[in-house]
């Protein structure tokens, strides 16, 4: 330890001060168009506010601070991404299988990154405070950075892997992504208030440390520190992403006692909405990663069971409670990323990156894991389909399957207390019927049935001509997803083959 | 329990903020995970600037933490000296 | 109509039956046999015999699944929009009232999947 005393300091305006500088007098009463004409999405949610200068951002972050400190995290971040590449870093991850989940990511998440930033400079033009204003302005910028920081780290993997060379494109069309596309678009189309506290709170704030912390430790512990070093980067941000979620709910909470009930069926519905986003990190979690961190249900207790118990217990004096179905989610937590990886397994032939079966040695890992369902309910699944594989019959499922109108998902999850059982749950409206996974997620159709019928559901789409084609190899081709290629088993694939010469190579030049 | 946490990066920089904080929260916790370092504590924990300084012996501004930070759990309060986490707890209630 | 927006706000369905060609839509499901991750969806004539969609078109769907041959369909008990439903072999599905998005859940008797684990 160093004990010189460090100089004495500088008079100049403190941390306050310079927040109130910029936050409240950058913020004016315009005179030659009225307010609600400016700011017309300011109350249509029926969000009451009352003082806009009594929100106060804990960060307080001021604009000279923000450039000097996201300039130094990029500094940070390129240096690494160029270390990265010039050492070939790609050659030292545990797998190439690994390289999946970056795959998924860059399709299913970078893109979401694209469209928080566009969230995020829409809202910060609609509230009339210049408080909540700035602070949507700096995550603007924030997700902006993400997308491209992300684009960037993964194009090293696309020179070498399939799969990566087209993520805006697949998000837009790929079936499984039409999960969290609909996602942040049900957030971008609804008003200022309902989408911080969609993607604010309820997702930044209580569901992303699940993304973002024990995945991107597990990145590291793969050897990829390029993608753990973006992902931290991000994360850096998210910290402040997550003040600005808890920030907007108090400062809703405490501005009107009418706002309580609204408030709470968003955080009810985006809950519900982000924890169905999240069922594909469970996935990457559990069998993405050959080397593992921790199972997704210690994640979840983790992060949402005892970080979400202190958070609304500390909520609960404004009248709110945790999310409702939050205990469906808990029951859950022993099946959920074997329900999906099992459905990625039964599709892989329509997907942009490759999946397999768990080794016998990943399977103890699983089943020591989860001990009241792995072995009992998944592993004669895996059983099963390794035993049409060493037939040269690798399971594909030949079908299209139904898929959940509200989170897009195909209706794969079970009954809250019966794992052997699928979940159906169906409404009627205008004569026409309705399926659900859930009852989150029915719903959450039934609240606003306006927007869902919307749905752009990629099964129907497929059936109704609009994807290309009747065949596989049609749809395939209009997701701009290479046949033989990016899709089918890792087993025999191009990855495969590639990764397989060069540990070839590795063993025949020992360093 | 309403534990608060707060997670940084294994990186050089971070690892005077994670002693600061665990020689000045005598509740606080540790994990070491890869990558990163995941403190909890019950109820309340800080940061303080004075801390870090005594450790890294220059002057030091709180908001140097956005470079290492991961994630943090509880309400922020954050003046010029100190960076705290908490969670209003029934005991508090009862005092205010 | 609780969807709250900021001007009138009607859509129609997008996937209203008359933007399938004439098909419908109908979701099949084979309970206990979770091989098969999810209910499947076929486009489906509305004429089209219920026997034939047995006869014909399911085998494309489950007939790898080693118990799908040993299936005595007289004997399978059907839930069609969760109402109990006995299916006419010979009727269409129109007539069999089974409608766009309708979903038929079976039960196979005997047949509870693959190790005693729902395959």
């Amino acid at each position: 330890m160093n004990a010189m005393q460090p100089p004495p300091k500088l008079k100049k305006l403190s941390l306050k001060e310079r927040y109130a500088h910029l936050t409240r007098e950058l913020g004016w009463k315009t005179t030659y168009q009225p307010m609600d004409k400016v700011f017309p999405y300011a109350e249509y949610e029926g969000i009451k506010i009352h003082d806009w200068d009594a929100w106060e951002d804990p960060f307080r972050l001021t604009m000279d601070a923000y450039w000097k400190y996201q300039a130094e995290k990029e500094r940070k971040l390129y240096a690494v991404i160029d270390s990265f590449a010039q050492n070939n870093g790609h050659l030292n991850i545990t797998d190439a299988r690994y390289v999946n989940a970056l795959k998924l990511f860059l399709t299913g998440v970078s893109p979401l990154e694209y469209s928080a930033h566009r969230g995020y400079a829409h809202v910060g033009r609609h509230f009339v405070g210049a408080g909540p204003r700035i602070a949507c302005q700096m995550q603007a910028i924030d997700e902006l950075r993400h997308a491209q920081t992300q684009l960037h780290t993964m194009s090293h993997y696309n020179k070498f892997f399939d799969g990566l060379h087209d993520s805006r494109h697949m998000h837009d069309r790929v079936w499984y992504l039409s999960v969290p596309k609909s996602f942040f678009e049900d957030a971008c189309s609804a008003g200022p208030f309902e989408y911080l506290t969609a993607i604010s709170f309820s997702f930044e704030y209580v569901l992303t440390n699940l993304l973002f912390v024990p995945f991107m430790s597990g990145a590291a512990f793969n050897g990829d520190m390029a993608t753990v070093t973006f992902g931290f980067s991000a994360q850096s941000d998210e910290a402040r992403h997550m003040t600005l979620g808890l920030e907007i709910i108090k400062f809703m909470l405490e501005q009107d006692e009418a706002n309580v009930p609204i408030v709470q069926r968003w955080i009810d519905k985006w809950f519900w909405r982000g924890y169905r986003l999240l069922a594909l990190v469970a996935m990457m979690m559990d069998y993405m990663l050959p080397k593992r961190i921790m199972s997704w249900d210690e994640a979840w207790e983790m992060y949402f069971e005892q970080a979400g118990d202190a958070l609304f217990n500390d909520l609960s004096r404004y009248g709110i409670r945790k999310p409702k179905y939050f205990e469906v989610a808990s029951k859950e937590k022993h099946r959920l990323s074997h329900e999906v990886w099992a459905t990625f397994y039964n599709y892989t032939q329509a997907t942009a990156f490759h999946t397999w079966l768990p080794s016998e040695e990943e399977m103890k890992w699983l089943s020591a894991k989860y001990p009241d369902t792995f072995d009992r309910l998944y592993r004669p699944r895996f059983e099963c389909w390794r035993a049409m594989e060493e037939k040269g019959n690798r399971y594909y499922n030949p079908t299209l399957p139904q898929l959940c109108v509200t989170c897009q998902i195909p209706m794969i999850f079970t009954e809250p207390d019966d794992p052997t059982t699928t979940c159906f749950r169906a409404t009627e409206y205008k004569g026409e019927r309705y399926h659900f996974c859930s009852d989150g997620c029915k719903d959450i159709f039934c609240y606003e049935p306006e927007k869902y019928v919307q749905s752009w559901l990629p099964v129907h789409q497929i059936y109704q001509g609009n994807c290309g084609g009747a065949d596989l190899k049609d749809v395939i081709a209009w997701y701009h997803i290479n046949f033989g290629v990016d899709n089918f088993d890792y087993t025999g694939s191009p990855d495969q083959k590639l990764w397989d010469e060069w540990q070839l190579q590795r063993s025949s030049n020992p360093v | 329990m309403s534990k608060v946490s707060i997670t940084f990066q294994n990186s050089d920089d971070a690892r005077h903020l994670v002693e600061a904080i665990l020689a000045d929260n005598p509740a606080a916790t540790a994990s070491v995970m890869p990558a990163l370092t995941k403190i909890d504590c019950e109820g309340r924990l800080s940061l303080r600037r004075e801390s870090v300084e005594v450790r890294v012996g220059r002057r030091f501004d709180l908001q140097e933490l956005h470079l290492s930070l991961i994630s943090l759990a509880g309400n922020v309060e954050e003046d010029d000296d100190t960076f705290t986490l908490a969670w209003h707890t029934a005991a508090e209630k009862s005092q205010s | 109509m609780t969807v709250t927006a900021i001007g009138p706000y009607e859509f129609k369905s997008r996937d209203h039956v008359d933007n399938f060609h004439g098909n419908r839509v109908v979701y099949w499901h084979w309970e206990e046999h979770l091989m098969f991750c999810a209910a499947i969806a076929l486009m489906l004539p509305p004429a089209m015999p219920f026997g034939e969609v047995l006869g014909n078109v399911l085998p494309g769907c489950y007939g790898m699944h080693p118990e799908f041959s040993q299936i005595v369909w007289p004997k399978v008990t059907w839930m069609l929009d969760s109402r109990p439903f006995k299916p006419d072999m010979e009727a269409g599905l129109a007539a069999n009232h089974v409608g766009h998005k309708s979903l038929l859940r079976f039960w196979t008797p005997g047949l509870h999947g693959l190790g005693g684990a729902v395959v």
